[in-house]
């Protein structure tokens, strides 16, 4: 019983960091097209940027004041990412609107001079940062079932994530204005919609969640260069096979793998899990060539 | 038209031209070394070059310096392994130069960067053999790139020094191993286990988790193999792929079954994880220890002390370890690197490894690689070294004596000896010692 | 690309003349490079190959596969299986003795048989794509969802030959390989026949690409890529032509793993994962897709440059490689042999601003 528990609990957890890699993604892939191979980097920025932060803090704030370091990193990850965002989108991303293999293709590259450029500042090893102490505790459940408050803030957090967004793209009138722009470009723009803007806005929020991601992160694994490496495949499967350009496709993908993954890893082992959940994925796609739920339209070619 | 269209046609032939001439520059001719080995003579037309052809060792000693490589992972996701190797190694070379340098002349190193990728590491060494002509190469890390570059070395007559605990069951006539192989490191942390930490019913029950290759995956067979004659029992056996960052499917696997002592062989980042979320799932070490092989204090700095404090690693040398030189070593590594570096085995392996192979060449008196293998096999090739006295052994092992400690890490991120073997173990490499590993070696020679 | 016709003409007069000098300066260059650098050339020759293969199906029909690690790796693990039986003799392999095996597996067996090696080096990647590509081709996956699809079968194999290391060797792979077919692998002669062995290959893939870009079928492919609807309408059936087209570069790409491996001597599941599976649609955007050519030169000047650079900058090379990715992609969308157009781009810029 607290064997099932524990199990759904872990798959639950690793599905909420899943998606809140995911959810920038889902933005800047599913509203621009834009295939953002560099997104695994900018979660490692995040967590980067929560490292700095601690160390800034610690010179900077008494003792006792420092479990706030984390609440701060989360905002000023948010910012450093979307900022990063902004420059690669006004830099080198507006040149490729409409040729989305070839954003795929300058974003590998720019991947590269990220994961060395943050090489080149911190060193190839790895950092740590400290837990809040108000984080680092557990409910003991029942047996041996005890929940982190690590991974239960990680599902708040996401939950409070998903809520934003929503509220930002269905809410605001510069929600609005983005939806329209990516629905019909010109359109939009001869109605008075800066759509320049939009796109900068759009990418700058997508990049903004990967550094929350980074942050969140950063409280359960390693924080190296490389990091970004290791979730952008999973990210990618999971907005592709929930359906691009849909929120609810998002959650659905990131719960098909997060939850997948674990439980095949439960009853075979970790590499045949994995092995499993994309083969899994290879199949959904062959009956919903475009992700589950797919934004329906009559456009024969697109 | 027209004129665009020669336009277009010098571009592409500039372009090539380019390429070829690039090329041209580390020009040697293949043709020309093939006809010349088969017909043993040396009196091409490119006899000027011949420090380019002929054997290594005017080539590697010419002048006042001898080069040696250096080659580990720069880029990619070892690359946080292997920067400390690199430190501790380019340590070791600029002290020897400070001294006086080897009969007489200074040590010149090439850098090269293996990037994480076994092909690339086979690569980069030809090139360091066949191109720069080093006399020796200090690398590697993974066992994958060990076992892409042994090929390399033994076919180009090169020397390979290789400073990381690995699975053994190799012996190499151009590698010398200056890590623990399992009768030094895994074998006897599972004695100290028998010893202390065998649970209520008498029988000490293990789980193996590790990183999904080879090291892993051949010393846990190891142990399962001990198992008959030691009589523990093996509750599971998990790994997850490198660079995995979500162990709770593992972690409650390891609660389900209630083992005494989990033997941890995760390399590299997953140890991070797997360390953070065992805290997380609410276990501690005073419920389940752990007994890490590939995980030292480099890597307890990279997650944080609170996480590893109280679990247990083996090594033959912990930073930690109270005698003059290891504090001196330690000392100098900050002083040149950094106050927040820390120093452990590895980092002493790469460094001994380059002390080692001064010792052979002047027992030698030459650099060529064949005198310098025969001088280490002698058995009286020893150096003093932060963890003690190092003396690699007598035949054709080409691994070192040293001691095994067991350690527990402290709130520090130290890890603190609680037990150590009496004398120095001989290396095993092929297990012959031991009667259990039969299987493992007899069809294999 | 307006004038297309008569622009057409000269670009493959251009192209024809630069495909020439490539492989008069491949074939000489066993004469002029140490052995080393020939031996790495042939390694980028058998990059070339699978270029080829991957432009044929990007480049003609539209289809990006980021998983043609899994081909390459397929053919390299075929071959490299043949090397290691007759490395070890009749003995069992050494990574499967450490690994606690006591026979050699069935499906091993007929790897000692030469003929069949080079058949399956063909045969087994052929048979994976033509599974994979027409389940997915008839159910209409298309574009990015099949890049995603292909980077996930990449990322399973890679995991899936990680985790069975008594069978192929773990992450680890498969080396130390003693002799090819009796000839020692390390002898300069071997790399010599082998490197003249992939030059051979390559010409032949070029040339045979070429044949079939010129007749009706490159045409097809070409429809299919600008308007898959359209061509379906006119009755052609999509899918048949992109199975097709997709088992050739799986083939290419096959073969060019199984000539990999002699001379390089190692085949490990981190070079048929994700990463290099890019790297290989990076050498056909950097040369140029749709030229044949181009990913010829792009193979071979990418990896050149790869190699040199990272000798001499081995702590910071990411940076020149990130950097040439991403300026090729964003000023030269034709890649490298795109240059050549450069001037008269900046001509035409020059009379806008005039006018």
């Amino acid at each position: 019983m607290d064997l099932l528990l524990m199990q759904l609990f872990n798959s639950l957890s690793v599905s909420s960091i899943l998606l809140l890699a995911a959810l920038g993604l889902a933005i800047t892939f599913g509203l621009m097209g834009v295939i953002n191979m560099a997104h695994g980097e900018l979660i490692m920025i995040g967590a980067y940027t929560t490292y700095v932060v601690q160390n800034i803090w610690k010179s900077v704030f008494p003792e006792s004041l420092f479990d706030g370091y984390f609440i701060a990193s989360i905002f000023i990850s948010f910012l450093v990412t979307a900022g990063i965002g902004v420059l690669l989108e006004r830099g080198i991303i507006r040149h490729l609107y409409g040729r989305a293999l070839d954003s795929l293709l300058v974003t590998w590259g720019i991947s590269l001079v990220l994961q060395q450029l943050v090489r080149s500042i911190f060193g190839p090893t790895n950092v740590s940062v400290a837990c809040p102490s108000f984080l680092d505790k557990n409910i003991e459940v029942i047996g041996m079932f005890s929940m982190s408050y690590k991974r239960l803030f990680i599902l708040a957090l996401v939950i409070i994530c998903c809520i934003l967004i929503g509220l930002l793209m269905y809410r605001t009138r510069q929600g609005r204005n983005i939806r329209a722009a990516m629905q019909n470009r010109p359109m939009a723009a001869s109605l008075g919609v800066n759509t320049a803007r939009c796109d900068a806005l759009t990418f700058a929020i997508g990049s903004g969640f990967a550094g929350v991601a980074g942050c969140a992160i950063a409280l359960l694994g390693p924080i190296g260069p490389t990091i970004g490496q290791s979730y952008i495949v999973d990210t990618f499967m999971a907005v592709v096979v929930g359906g691009v350009g849909r929120i609810v496709g998002c959650i659905t993908g990131s719960a098909i793998i997060g939850m997948g993954g674990p439980i095949f890893e439960f009853f075979t082992t970790a590499s045949l899990g994995k092995v499993l959940i994309f083969i899994v994925v290879i199949i959904i796609l062959q009956f919903c060539p475009k992700g589950i739920f797919s934004i329906s339209n009559r456009v024969l070619d697109e | 038209m027209k004129k665009r269209d020669l336009w277009k046609k010098i571009l592409s032939v500039a372009m090539v031209g380019a390429l070829s001439m690039s090329v041209m520059g580390c020009s040697g001719g293949a043709m020309g070394e093939a006809t010349e080995s088969s017909t043993e003579t040396t009196e091409s037309s490119e006899a000027e070059e011949s420090s380019e052809v002929t054997g290594t060792e005017e080539s590697t000693a010419s002048g006042d310096t001898v080069k040696v490589g250096i080659l580990h992972s720069q880029s990619g996701t070892m690359a946080m392994a292997e920067k400390p190797m690199i430190e501790a190694t380019q340590m070791a070379i600029d002290e020897i130069n400070e001294a006086g340098g080897i009969l007489g002349k200074q040590i010149e190193f090439v850098l090269e960067d293996g990037a994480s990728d076994a092909a690339i590491f086979a690569e980069k060494a030809t090139k360091l053999l066949t191109n720069d002509k080093v006399a020796t190469i200090f690398g590697c890390w993974t066992s994958a790139s060990r076992k892409a570059v042994l090929p390399v070395v033994e076919g180009n007559n090169g020397l390979l020094w290789y400073p990381v605990q690995y699975e053994g069951l190799e012996s190499s006539h151009n590698i010398m191993y200056t890590a623990p192989c399992p009768n030094q490191q895994a074998i006897p942390a599972m004695d100290y286990l028998m010893e202390n930490y065998k649970g209520e019913d008498g029988v000490l029950k293990v789980f193996l988790f590790g990183s999904d290759y080879v090291y892993p995956r051949t010393t846990n067979t190891i142990i399962k193999e001990m198992q008959a004659e030691y009589g523990f029992e093996i509750v599971g056996e998990e790994y997850i792929p490198l660079g995995y960052t979500d162990c709770s499917t593992v972690i409650t696997k390891i609660q389900q079954t209630q083992p005494d002592v989990i033997i941890n062989t995760i390399n590299g980042d997953s140890n991070v994880s797997f360390f953070k979320q065992y805290k997380d799932a609410g276990l501690s070490p005073d419920k389940i220890q752990t007994m890490s092989f590939s995980c030292y204090e480099e890597d307890i700095r990279g997650m944080g002390a609170e996480y590893a404090e109280g679990h247990l690693f083996a090594w033959n040398y912990f930073q930690s370890v109270d005698t003059e030189a290891s504090k001196a070593f330690t000392e100098k590594f900050k002083s040149i690197y950094g106050e927040e570096k820390v120093t452990g085995d590895p980092v002493v392996n790469a460094y001994e490894g380059v002390y080692l192979w001064k010792a052979a060449v002047e027992k030698a008196g030459t650099f060529d690689v064949e005198a310098v293998i025969t001088a280490c096999e002698s058995g009286e090739v020893e150096c003093e070294t932060p963890e003690g006295l190092i003396t690699i052994a007598a035949g054709t092992t080409h691994h070192v004596l040293q001691k095994v400690l067991v350690g527990e890490c402290d709130a520090e991120g130290q890890i603190q000896t609680l037990w150590e073997t009496e004398d120095r173990v001989e290396p095993d490499p092929w297990l012959t010692e031991y009667a259990w590993a039969s299987k493992l070696t007899t069809d294999s020679e | 690309m307006l004038n297309e016709t008569k622009a057409g003409k000269f670009r493959i007069q251009g192209n024809t003349i630069l495909v020439t000098i490539i492989f008069i300066f491949l074939t000489a260059a066993p004469f002029f490079m140490s052995s080393f650098r020939m031996n790495m050339f042939g390694k980028y020759m058998c990059f070339a190959l699978i270029a080829i293969g991957i432009d044929m199906i990007w480049g003609y029909a539209g289809i990006l596969s980021l998983g043609h690690g899994v081909y390459f790796g397929l053919g390299a693990y075929c071959m490299a299986m043949h090397l290691k039986l007759e490395a070890s003799g009749g003995a069992l392999p050494d990574f499967m003795a450490w690994s606690a095996m006591e026979k050699l597996p069935g499906f091993w067996k007929p790897f000692e048989s030469t003929a069949f090696t080079l058949l399956a080096v063909v045969l087994v990647p052929v048979t994976v794509a033509a599974i994979i590509g027409s389940l997915t081709f008839l159910n209409r996956i298309r574009g990015v969802y099949f890049s995603i699809l292909s980077q996930a079968l990449a990322y399973a194999l890679a995991t899936f030959m990680i985790g069975r290391q008594e069978y192929f060797g773990g992450s680890n792979g498969l080396t130390n390989f003693s002799t090819i077919f009796g000839c020692p692998i390390q002898s300069t002669q071997t790399k010599i026949i082998l490197f003249y062995c992939t030059l051979a290959a390559l010409i032949l893939a070029y040339v045979g690409c070429r044949f079939l870009v010129k007749r009706r079928i490159g045409r097809v492919l070409i429809a299919v890529r600008d308007a898959e609807n359209r061509a379906r309408f006119t009755g052609y059936s999509p899918a048949v032509y992109k199975v097709f087209v997709y088992c050739l570069s799986a083939a290419l790409a096959g073969i060019a793993g199984a000539l990999y491996v002699p001379q390089v001597g190692i085949i490990s599941p981190t070079d048929i994962n994700i990463s290099p599976s890019i790297e290989m649609v990076i050498w056909v955007a950097v040369g140029g897709k749709g030229t044949l050519v181009g990913p010829v030169l792009g193979a071979l000047v990418v990896n050149f440059l790869k190699s040199l650079i990272s000798e001499q900058f081995p702590a910071f090379w990411q940076f020149f490689m990130g950097g040439v990715f991403i300026l090729v992609v964003l000023f030269l969308p034709g890649g490298l042999v795109s240059i050549k157009e450069i001037p008269a781009k900046i001509k035409a810029r020059k009379l806008k601003k005039e006018e």
